[in-house]
């Protein structure tokens, strides 16, 4: 499917142009703005933005490749981000992993077929002193235990 | 602004790590107010009256460990993969797009207010005398109150761990202590009395102060799946360029995950040590350090525990060990 972006998120665009002296540095924030408005970055919004930004597809893509905040597929309405680092680890995080991979029954980078969720093992989000910790979308949700964990996801519909 | 200042920089750029959506927004907010107000940008010359003026955007990265290596991070707000340069030149003869560039952490810019309000002489009486001022230690792990502490340098390891972040659950006993960051060596439970959290004091003791995240494990921690964890996160990391850091990275993981899983070959822990020595100083940027250090110190100062995770019986047919692992049956998840 053909992507264009929104007339207001166009604006954005060359908004944030002002922001650096060339067109390319701009590749990551205009990558958020079409991330959230098409929900991944497919091979469309990599040749829409290459156009825009005047650098080739490869420039693009490798940076979608290099980043791991870039959904190379669509997610799910609900993204699952479970830290498994050092410091969640201590605290119990494979126990929260391996509840939350049951009770979804989804593998690490899948997405539910209703497209509810999608799960991700990620590495330390910061949270640390919080673990151990689940993103959901952009929000942390800190000092989980096994059962808090399910009920956070019991209340996602 | 005032480091600008200082330096006689025209553009600042923050670089704040993706995952923290709520606080680029706080921060962006923040910034746009002081735009508005006239504090930033071409208005701050009729508000200060001077010739000086500094432009400060917000880049936002995108779950890039590596674009914590102030090259890479150069890297990522050219809009390119965030590998590491090549050191010379150094970013203050050529960094951003060619120009003198100075990288600071947030955490050492944050001293700077505090210092003009009250002077040099009152922060450097703050903690250790060679390394004034005050430490943000991230204590988590086995302790009942983890969390952010900002305490003077030097400040006691013990005293962190049992009066500020309350000790050990179930008064348990510590195995060991990473005290600056998964990179930093790792530091025995029996040799934890009297060390102080400043620069000399770490290297006198056999590690260093890294970032100050204290990682506390205790006496019933497994640290073979500790280690292992470790080094899948330098895996997952590791940018590719240097073939040390990205293979050497890799092996490691999986000799350890063979390991926890209580299938470690005769000599493991030796080629653990192998893999982790070719990685160390052979590469471009300090990823690679960062991954062998752990490795090398873990195994070294904890070596019983690894010997006791080999299985003598286990030996893999080819004589050359490393391609040997292409045979393993534990994979790199
Ligand atoms: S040491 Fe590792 S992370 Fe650093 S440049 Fe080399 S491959 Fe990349
Ligand atoms: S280890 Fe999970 S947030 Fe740091």
């Amino acid at each position: 499917m053909e992507f264009k972006f929104t007339v207001e998120n166009h604006e954005k665009v060359v908004k944030l142009f002002d922001n650096y002296p060339t067109k390319k540095a701009a590749i990551m924030p205009v990558l958020y703005i079409a991330q959230e408005q098409n929900g991944y970055i497919s091979g469309e919004v990599i040749k829409e933005v290459s156009t825009i930004l005047e650098v080739t597809e490869e420039d693009v893509m490798g940076v979608v490749t290099f980043y791991t905040m870039y959904h190379q597929h669509m997610p799910g309405k609900y993204h699952l981000q479970v830290c498994t680092n050092v410091s969640c680890m201590l605290r119990g995080a494979y126990d929260i992993w391996e509840a939350v991979k049951a009770k979804t029954g989804l593998k690490n980078g899948e997405t539910s077929a209703d497209g509810l969720f999608s799960l991700e093992e990620v590495e330390c989000m910061g949270s640390c002193g919080t673990a151990p910790m689940i993103a959901v979308n952009e929000d942390f949700h800190e000092n989980l235990t096994k059962e808090k964990a399910l009920e956070l996801i019991e209340s996602l519909n | 602004m005032i480091a600008a200042y200082a330096i006689g920089a025209n553009s600042a750029y923050v670089y704040i790590r993706g995952e923290y959506h709520k606080w680029i927004k706080l921060f962006q907010k923040a910034l746009d107010e002081a735009y508005e107000a006239g504090l930033v940008g071409e208005k701050m010359k009729t508000t200060f009256g001077t010739k000086f003026h500094v432009n400060i955007y917000v880049h936002k990265g995108a779950g890039a460990y590596i674009c914590g290596e102030e090259s890479s991070l150069m890297n990522s707000i050219e809009g390119k993969r965030g590998y590491p340069r090549v050191k010379p030149p150094f970013p203050a003869q050529n960094g951003l797009w060619g120009n003198p560039t100075t990288i600071n952490n947030v955490e050492t810019l944050t001293n700077v207010p505090a210092i003009i309000n009250k002077g040099w002489e009152w922060f450097s009486k703050i903690g250790a005398e060679k390394h004034p001022g005050t430490i943000l230690y991230g204590v988590s792990g086995h302790v009942n109150k983890p969390g952010v502490y900002e305490l003077p340098s030097g400040t006691l390891l013990t005293d962190i761990i049992y009066n500020y972040a309350g000790g050990v659950p179930g008064n348990k006993k510590i195995k060991c202590v990473i005290p600056g960051g998964s990179s930093m060596p790792p530091l025995r439970g029996d040799q934890l009395e009297g060390i102080a959290m400043d620069a000399e004091s770490l290297k006198a003791a056999g590690s260093s102060i890294g970032t100050a995240g204290i990682m506390v494990m205790d006496e019933d921690t497994d640290l073979v799946r500790v280690l292992a964890r470790i080094s899948k996160f330098y895996y997952h990391e590791s940018c590719g360029q240097c073939t040390p850091c990205r293979e050497g990275t890799g092996w490691m993981v999986k000799i350890l995950n063979r390991m926890a899983a209580g299938h470690g070959q005769k000599d493991d822990v030796e080629l653990l040590l192998s893999v982790a020595n070719n990685i160390d100083g052979n590469t471009i940027c300090a990823l690679g350090e960062a991954a062998a250090w752990p490795v090398k110190f873990m195994v070294s100062r904890f070596r019983e525990e690894f010997e006791s995770r080999m299985n003598n019986s286990l030996d893999h047919p080819s004589l050359n060990k490393v391609h040997s692992m292409r045979h393993s049956k534990i994979t790199v998840e």
